[in-house]
């Protein structure tokens, strides 16, 4: 079933697409840099079991909203605001995804008592020199699924939900979206997707699930490792037969780990 | 004639004359000739991560000297305009800082405009460091800067220096306020920008052209650059290795825009690259040039193509206006199949004997409507004696009759260099510019102790 979508405002005035499902306790997810969709297997999942709330991220849906989103504190606060503008009842728990962990691993560490737990899917923001990352800026459209998913024939069919890039308007639209999409991710992951948060993580301080995809080519094991060591309360788990598209490869081993860990 | 065989004549030039017609300028990129055969195949870019390997530096010694030699020759063959441009970790552009030769040149030459098209000048932190150089590149050459100022291609400024892509423009609008700013004020100025906070902006030396030294935009196709030219009267210079046919496409659309913009048409607003290779005859073009115009489109242009589009690098407007097929599997091979017979026809070169491309030469600059053209000269593995040798025939028997194209150019002096004329020139020694300098001024006595 898809998710209900609705209209949120933050205090700053940016407004977004609000993805909303289910019924029970709070949980947010922010989307990493492909983008949310009311389609999400992840999402569906978890609906079974809390009260879902997946706002979008400027530059990813269709408020051009992007211009007011610079750098790391933008998008810090601005993901605050966002829950701020949810008005919950309380704590809630913090799912994000790669770039959205990133997000929330930086919300996490400046205002720490704000949530209740924090889930970080295959998440970026971390940098080990001798393990250098592959540079998604420099790929080219066709290049990308062998990088993000475990089986990259699926991966690209939902990737391009079948378009034909040898056909110049569906390449141009994609084109317009991937560069407002990645355009905007670019301004704390490009050229690398490291913005001290190593600095601040220290300071994380409820409980955190750390979710490896096992073969993620652009998040190694190496680096959700490092993930674990750096946050003192963590759990780290890595889901079989998946990469870096976790949540939509293996929606339900990733759905279980988070309720096992939540409850 | 056997070609080199004959030595040049000392011609008589332009001496840097005020405004004034058609405008050629003599561009070195500044290629590195020795990329291998298996080049294409064996190498994924020739550009930002270029193996590093390929590069010899005692083999540059020899080359930049060549290079800027031609350059210096092109000063004394008359042309307009001598010019370089900055490239970073590029294969075909050994010129990451243009600034200094462009800073040789005006000390060996004393008529030609030193085109600096340009410095990229989102790049630089602060961007004060632009107006000063070119400030001083201005005094040096004796007020024959031309300014360029690219946005940059994604390769040097994105892959290359670490800009980000969706700030790129942002960052280079700031830069560009500040830097016209620097020249212009004449008293110091505090400057609370996005990416630059300066308590103190003076910038010293100034340029002896005020406000500022002609503007000259190199684009390659953005939207918002053909506006940003006609909010500030720059030149927009089109900079494209495919030549006037495909061009023309673009060119157009400019025109357009000028004429939406209710701008007066002049031919000084636009301006354009291509290569030219002139012989005695076609055929004989074909036989001494071909092989380093194809070194140049197989090897120099091998540029993955996943560096030249990063998200966010370009805007939405530009991207729904542009072309993408380049981006398609099929179209990364072009380049390889082309043969000089496809180069030639599809305008890529203009090449053949001084009838032919003064023909075309002709007809590019009335089709394209440019005041300025950029002629690429030296190309790919070119040896000096050829590149020498098209020159000399392009200055002889090409150039003189095409400087006229534009009568209303002769008045319109918005677009090119103003040299001071009593400007140091390197025809006298060094010691006589010293003489010089010592009678205008008083003796004088410094403070004891100060360095």
């Amino acid at each position: 079933m898809p998710l209900e979508m609705q209209r949120l405002a933050t205090r700053r005035g940016i407004e977004c697409d609000l993805l909303t499902a289910g019924d029970g306790p709070d949980l947010v997810f922010f989307h990493g840099a492909g983008g949310a969709s009311p389609d999400d297997p992840l999402l569906a999942a978890l609906a079974q079991i809390f009260r879902v709330h997946a706002p979008v991220w400027p530059g990813f849906g269709t408020d051009e909203t992007e211009t007011a989103i610079e750098d790391m504190l933008d998008f810090t606060l601005h993901g605050w605001d966002l829950v701020d503008a949810l008005d919950l009842a309380g704590p809630p728990l913090i799912v994000g995804h790669s770039m959205g962990a990133m997000i929330a691993a930086e919300m996490a560490s400046v205002a720490r008592h704000d949530l209740r737990q924090l889930v970080l899917l295959t998440p970026a923001g971390m940098w080990i020199d001798a393990e250098p990352t592959p540079d998604l800026f420099a790929m080219l459209p066709f290049e990308m699924a062998a990088t993000l998913f475990h089986d990259p024939v699926m991966g690209e069919k939902l990737m391009t939900g079948g378009l034909d890039f040898d056909d110049n308007d569906a390449l141009t639209a994609f084109m317009v979206a991937n560069s407002r999409r990645l355009g905007t991710a670019g301004k704390i992951l490009f050229p690398i997707p490291n913005r001290r948060l190593s600095k601040r993580i220290h300071r994380i301080g409820v409980p955190t699930l750390v979710v490896g995809g096992e073969s993620d080519g652009l998040v190694p094991p190496n680096y959700i490792e490092l993930w674990g060591e750096s946050i003192a309360d963590s759990l780290v788990v890595t889901i079989a037969e998946a990469g870096h598209m976790v949540h939509v490869e293996q929606p339900q081993a990733v759905a279980d780990a988070i309720v096992a860990f939540a409850n | 004639m056997l070609p080199g065989a004959e030595p040049h004549s000392k011609h008589v030039s332009n001496n840097g004359a005020v405004g004034g017609p058609m405008k050629f300028v003599w561009f070195n990129l500044m290629p590195w000739p020795d990329l291998p055969d298996n080049f294409r195949e064996d190498h994924r870019s020739v550009w930002v991560d270029i193996d590093s390997k390929l590069f010899d530096p005692e083999r540059a010694n020899g080359l930049y000297h060549e290079y800027m030699d031609q350059l210096e020759f092109a000063d004394e063959m008359g042309f307009d305009g001598i010019g370089v441009n900055e490239h970073h970790q590029n294969g075909y552009g050994i010129m990451p800082s243009p600034n200094l030769i462009a800073a040789a040149l005006a000390r060996r030459t004393s008529n030609a405009a030193i085109c600096v098209i340009g410095n990229s000048i989102a790049l630089y932190n602060p961007p004060i460091r632009v107006a000063e150089e070119f400030a001083m590149l201005d005094c040096i050459s004796g007020g024959r800067l031309v300014a360029g100022f690219p946005v940059g291609t994604p390769m040097d400024t994105n892959f290359g220096y670490g800009q980000i892509p969706a700030l790129t423009r942002d960052k280079y609008d700031e830069a560009h306020e500040l830097i016209i700013r620097a020249w212009a004020e004449d008293e110091p100025f505090a400057f609370d920008g996005k990416y630059n906070q300066l308590r103190y902006v003076n910038c010293w030396p100034k340029p002896i052209q005020r406000p500022r030294p002609p503007i000259y935009i190199p684009g390659g196709g953005s939207i918002e650059t053909w506006d940003f030219c006609l909010d500030h009267d720059y030149n927009y210079s089109y900079l494209s290795f495919n030549g006037h046919k495909a061009g023309r496409v673009l060119l157009d659309g400019y025109w357009e825009r000028v004429a939406e913009r209710d701008k007066d048409e002049s031919p000084g607003r636009a301006s354009f690259a291509q290569i030219i290779c002139v012989a005695d005859t076609d055929a004989q073009a074909e036989e001494l040039y071909a092989e380093h115009i194809l070194y140049f489109f197989n090897r120099c242009l091998h540029v993955h193509p996943g560096f030249a589009d990063p998200p966010g690098y370009r805007t939405v407007k530009t991207i729904k206006a542009g072309k993408l097929g380049g981006l398609r599997k099929e179209n990364q091979e072009m380049f390889k199949t082309l043969t000089w017979k496809d180069l030639v026809e599809g305008g890529f070169v203009i090449a053949g004997s001084p009838d032919t491309v003064r023909e075309q030469m002709e007809q590019m600059i009335k089709d394209l409507r440019i005041g300025t053209v950029f002629g690429l000269f030296h190309m790919g593995d070119m040896p000096d004696w050829k590149t020498r040798f098209s020159t000399q025939l392009f200055a002889e028997k090409v150039m003189p009759s095409l400087k006229n194209i534009w009568p209303e150019l002769e008045t319109d002096d918005r677009w090119w260099c103003h040299p001071i004329e009593d400007r140091v020139r390197p025809e006298y020694t060094i010691e006589s510019a010293r003489a010089r300098a010592q009678m205008q001024s008083q003796p004088s006595v410094g403070p004891e102790g100060v360095v």
